[in-house]
């Protein structure tokens, strides 16, 4: 359990944040640079004093002003995953690995997590001769080492170039699903959060906006300024029926509905997310014949988002809503508005790995 | 002993001997005054700041004159410790010590400080969340991270103190085989007719001397250096 309401003055600029969730897995604390997130986490780590408020994690209060307690952070237990590794340069890999490790930790933890990461060739180098992706998962392993109760990670993928992340990605959907690790994940990037998370906490000017999961919160329109223009998609939640190897394409269903996409290797049965950008989603007014593209759904129109560019959203309901995104010129071409019946067009191989998440939530309930 | 005479062999460990005790008497001081400075934000903090600094812009005469005031069989301090403790510290090598840690001791903050605000406040940060507390994140983190500051710290003290002239003369004399340091017996040579020879020797020594401590230090920075990976 999370409780978490914390007011603080940073000169001008006030945070003032109510956050309380039961869930578990990983929580994204998503928003723009400069709207309070790593502020927030420092709080809840005790390395920022709120000026007033409390603060909840499980069923202990690690600070509640009104009854005067302010648990120190190295009583807190909570793992600090940072934007920069902080791996401490005069000490080697393992040693930083042990640094906050309890004393007499079970070597078994120990060699479970250095394999998980992949470091374990690394243990005896020095901070300085890692690379930026190496330094990231040692720093998640001294984290994990120190046998935290929930990890906070602030942007942890920020500095690295795009292979670096996906070289990382990975491990921290393992760490939800092997270690059964909760998580805070702060990010300003909607492909890690859609990997990653399944509860969405969206945090503007140094208030949280909103909380619910990261399907439906990426439709909302009126949430739209925080989720981000470019960024616009939606969320779909499926499971994989089959694979057909011959035609290359593995089968998904939603809603009494087929999604095709390219080949994945994942079991029948595993659970996930899809996310679909506007831009990969076309309309059409009658079912097209003699096409390429593999998924068409019918469904109606509930929402347009008139913005002032050249670029129209629309929303349609196809059992689950989607966001489709089309010129100007298409809109009134095809006279679209709310309640017109459509068919939604979507590319199958516009879905890849980087569009898939929730394997974490997934892996959990498969442990069931 | 390697063909030193009686004399420079007293001068020479009696200098050591000075210098080592002083920079040892300085090492906690320094490094309490260096965390004042780089770390706890106070008022009047200009002032302490300026007053450390003292013993580095005022003629090295008048801290010897300030400490034999102060020091002084009637002076305040000298009397309590010789009440206290039956000590006297006038004329005697441990005065040349003090005279030689007061001159030494802003430079030594000086190094200490300058190290101390370049070791990153996130690492201390970090150590913290790993369950660390103050006084371990202290010895763990910022004290190793600070070692080549101190280091430098350490270097120099040591080479004010080998150096210390004016302080010393004022406040403790020359007094051979007690207070008479390298310098000092260098001084006392040079006045001396035929001591042409004998001072040339002993600036010979004090030259070795400072050598061998800057090739000790070097040696000592590169190992810090290869601890911290900078040399990979």
């Amino acid at each position: 359990m999370i409780d978490i309401d914390v007011q603080k003055n940073l000169g001008s600029f006030r945070i003032d944040a109510k956050v309380a969730t039961d869930t578990n897995g990983v929580i994204a604390l998503f928003g723009r640079s400069g709207s309070g997130k790593t502020s927030l986490v420092n709080m809840i780590a005790g390395l920022t004093r709120p000026d007033s408020g409390r603060i909840v994690i499980g069923n202990e209060p690690l600070f509640d002003n009104a009854r005067g307690i302010d648990v120190a952070p190295e009583h807190r237990r909570l793992g600090y995953v940072f934007q920069e590794d902080r791996l401490f340069p005069h000490m080697s890999v393992i040693a930083n690995l042990h640094y906050g490790a309890p004393r007499g930790a079970a070597g078994r933890q120990f060699n479970r997590i250095v394999d998980l990461l992949g470091i374990r060739h690394l243990l005896k180098r020095r901070p300085t001769t890692l690379s930026g992706g190496e330094k990231q998962r040692v720093a998640i392993g001294r984290a994990l080492l120190a046998d935290p109760r929930l990890i906070l990670m602030d942007e942890p993928l920020a500095s690295l170039d795009s292979a670096r992340k996906d070289e990382i990605l990975p491990f921290i959907e393992e760490l939800s699903s092997e270690l059964g690790m909760p998580i805070i994940y702060v990010s300003h990037t909607m492909d890690e959060i859609i990997r990653l998370a399944d509860t969405l906490v969206l945090m503007s000017d140094g208030r949280i906006e909103a909380l619910g999961t990261v399907e439906a919160l990426t439709s909302r329109l009126d949430l739209r300024p925080m989720t981000g223009r470019y960024e616009a998609g939606s969320v779909l939640h499926a499971t994989i029926a089959h694979h057909n190897i011959e035609q290359g394409l593995t089968y998904l269903s939603f809603n009494n509905n087929t999604f095709k996409v390219p080949l994945l290797e994942l079991p029948r049965g595993r659970e996930l997310r899809i996310r679909i950008r506007a831009r990969d989603v076309s309309i059409a007014l009658t079912a097209p014949q003699d096409i390429s593209i593999l998924n068409v759904f019918p469904g109606t129109i509930t929402e347009i988002d008139e913005d002032a560019s050249l670029q129209v959203d629309v929303l349609i309901d196809i059992g689950v809503p989607i966001w489709a995104r089309i010129s100007r010129h298409s809109l009134s071409m095809l006279d679209l508005h709310p309640g017109k019946k459509t068919y939604v067009l979507i590319k199958a191989i516009a879905i890849n790995r980087y569009s898939l998440g929730g394997l974490t939530r997934s892996g959990m309930s498969t442990n069931d | 002993m390697l063909g030193l005479t009686e004399y420079e062999i007293s001068a020479l460990f009696l200098s050591l001997k000075v210098a080592v005790f002083s920079v040892f008497v300085c090492l906690p001081f320094g490094l309490a005054a260096a965390w004042l400075l780089a770390r706890v934000e106070f008022f009047g903090k200009v002032v302490i700041d300026a007053l450390f600094h003292l013993p580095l812009v005022v003629p090295p005469v008048v801290v010897g004159y300030l400490l034999l005031v102060l020091f002084g069989r009637s002076g305040p301090l000298g009397t309590w410790l010789f009440e206290q403790f039956g000590i006297s510290i006038t004329f005697t090598w441990k005065g040349a010590a003090i005279a030689a840690a007061v001159t030494a001791f802003p430079l030594m903050v000086r190094a200490m400080r300058l190290s101390l605000e370049n070791v990153d406040h996130r690492l201390e940060s970090a150590a913290r969340t790993l369950g660390a507390s103050r006084l371990r994140v202290f010895y763990t983190i910022t004290l190793p991270l600070m070692a080549p500051g101190i280091l430098v710290g350490v270097i120099l003290a040591f080479a004010r103190a080998l150096g210390e002239f004016g302080a010393t003369i004022t406040f403790v004399s020359n007094i051979p085989g007690e207070t008479q340091t390298l310098p000092l017996a260098l001084y006392s040579l040079a006045q001396t007719p035929d001591g042409e020879t004998g001072a040339m020797r002993l600036a010979l020594i004090s030259i070795i001397v400072a050598l061998i401590a800057l090739i000790i230090s070097e040696w000592l920075a590169k190992r810090i250096d290869r601890r911290h990976g900078a040399n990979r």
